[in-house]
C-alpha cells in the first residue's frame, strides 16, 4: 500500500463521525428528544400547580399528620409504613445529632436528650416532596408512577410491576412496596380530596396549620405567600430534583 | 444483495413487526392521553372516598359545640384532628360514634413539654407534675380550655 500524507478514506471517517455526534447532540437539545434533559414534564405556567409549604417554627411534633395519614389512605399499620410522617432532631451541646421517629410521631414524642444537654431541638414532618424533576418518575420502566397534569407525583397501581426501582431512586425515602398489594405506594398529595375540594388529610388535622397546600401559579394562594414572605428551603436541592415541598426554618442538620 | 443479508431483512422485518403488534395489543387505551402514563389512573386515584369529612358537615349538627370550640384556643383544631374520621359517623349518627379521647396522654401528645416544642406555638405543661392523676378534661373544657 502507498503510504501518502492524504488519507481521504480516514478523513472521511472523522467528518462523518463529527457530522452523526454533533447532529446527535444538538437534536437532544430539541423538543422532541429533550427527554434526554428534562425527563419530567416542565412546568406550563398554566392550571394549578400544587406545592406544600411546611413551617417548623409551628410543627409541635404531635403526629396528627402521620396518623390522619395512615387512616385516610389505608396505610399499614407497621411502624415501617408510611406516607407522612414526622423526625424529632435534637443537636446536642457536643453537635452530635439524635433523629429519631418511633412509630412515625404517631404516638407522639418525648424527649430522649436530657434538657441540660440539648443545644436545641425540633421536628421535621416528612412527606413526598411533589418534585417536578421527579428522580422516581424518570426511573419507572413501565409508565406507572407519573405527574398528574397538577403536578402531584401519583402511581398507578394497576399497571405497577413492583420492580422497586423508584423506591432506590427517590433521595427523601417517600415510597414503600405495600405489604399485600405488591406494588409501589407512595404519598397523592390526598388527590382524590384535592379533586373534591377538600384539603390533604394531614394538613387538615394538623392542630397549628404548619403545613398548607395550594396553586403555585397563583400568586395570591397562602402557599404563594408562604414562599414569599418565608425564608424556605427544599430538601436536598443540589440533587435537582425539583422538590415543591417548601420548608420555613429548615436547619442545615436535615437530610 | 447478498442471500444472507436478505434474509436477516427479512427476520428484522418479521421480528419488529411482531413488536409492534404487541405493543399495539398490550398498550391500556388511556395509554399516553396526558402524558407516558394511563390516563385513566387520574380519575381512578380521584375517585377514592374521602374519610375525613371537614368540620363544616360537622357544624351542621353540632354547631353549639363548634361555636364554643371557635371561640378558644382549640379554634383553629378541626373536629376530626381528636375526633377521628367522620365518614361513617355522618351516615349512621346513631350506631357509628366518634372518638372521645380522654386520657391524659392524648392531651400530652401536643401539651406535654419537649424541648423540641416551639415555645411560642403551643402551652407547654410537665404531666408528671401538673396535678398528676386527675383527667384533664376535670378542669379544661377540651373546646376551651382556657381557664
Amino acid at each position: 500500500m502507498k503510504n501518502t500524507k492524504e488519507n481521504p478514506s480516514r478523513r472521511n471517517f472523522i467528518k462523518k463521525t463529527g457530522i452523526t455526534l454533533g447532529s446527535l447532540l444538538v437534536s437532544s437539545a430539541l423538543p422532541p428528544f429533550n427527554a434526554v434533559l428534562f425527563a419530567a414534564n416542565k412546568p406550563t405556567g398554566k392550571g394549578i400547580w400544587y406545592g406544600i409549604g411546611i413551617d417548623i417554627e409551628k410543627c409541635i411534633g404531635c403526629g396528627n399528620c402521620a396518623k390522619t395519614c395512615k387512616i385516610e389512605n389505608d396505610v399499614p399499620p407497621e411502624p415501617f409504613f408510611f406516607r407522612s410522617w414526622v423526625e424529632q432532631y435534637t443537636i446536642k451541646n457536643d453537635g452530635t445529632i439524635k433523629v429519631e421517629s418511633p412509630n412515625g410521631g404517631i404516638d407522639g414524642f418525648t424527649q430522649s436528650v436530657p434538657d441540660n444537654e440539648i443545644e436545641k431541638s425540633f421536628f421535621v414532618p416528612k412527606m413526598c416532596n411533589h418534585c417536578y424533576k421527579s428522580p422516581c418518575v424518570q426511573v419507572c420502566p413501565v409508565g406507572a408512577t407519573f405527574e398528574s397534569p397538577e403536578g402531584v407525583v401519583l402511581v398507578d397501581e394497576k399497571y405497577c410491576i413492583g420492580c422497586r426501582y423508584c423506591v432506590q431512586a427517590c433521595p427523601y425515602g417517600c415510597r414503600y412496596i405495600h405489604p399485600t398489594k405488591h406494588v409501589v405506594d407512595k404519598c397523592t398529595l390526598c388527590y382524590h380530596r384535592l379533586k373534591k375540594g377538600l384539603n390533604p388529610a394531614c394538613m387538615e388535622n394538623c392542630p397549628t396549620k404548619a403545613r398548607i397546600s395550594g396553586d403555585l401559579n397563583d400568586p395570591e394562594s397562602e402557599i404563594s405567600k408562604f414562599i414569599r414572605i418565608k425564608n424556605v428551603y427544599v430538601l436536598k436541592p443540589h440533587l435537582n430534583t425539583g422538590s415543591k415541598l417548601y420548608y420555613n426554618a429548615l436547619n442545615q442538620e436535615v437530610r | 444483495m447478498p442471500i444472507q443479508l436478505k434474509r436477516l431483512l427479512i427476520l428484522g422485518v418479521v421480528l419488529f413487526s411482531v413488536f409492534l403488534l404487541l405493543k399495539y395489543l398490550m398498550t391500556p387505551d388511556s395509554f399516553g392521553q396526558y402524558g407516558h402514563y394511563r390516563g385513566k389512573a387520574l380519575e381512578e386515584v380521584a375517585s377514592l372516598p374521602a374519610k375525613y369529612v371537614g368540620s363544616n358537615i360537622c357544624n351542621d349538627c353540632h354547631d353549639s359545640i363548634v361555636t364554643i370550640k371557635n371561640e378558644g384556643t382549640h379554634s383553629g383544631i378541626a373536629c376530626e384532628s381528636c375526633h377521628g374520621p367522620g365518614f361513617k359517623h355522618i351516615e349512621d349518627p346513631e350506631n357509628e360514634k366518634m372518638v372521645r379521647p380522654g386520657t391524659r396522654e392524648f392531651c400530652a401528645h401536643c401539651h406535654a413539654f419537649n424541648k423540641a416544642r416551639p415555645g411560642r406555638a403551643i402551652t407547654q405543661q410537665n404531666i408528671k407534675e401538673h396535678n398528676p392523676g386527675d383527667k384533664c378534661a376535670e378542669c379544661h373544657n377540651p373546646h376551651q380550655p382556657q381557664l
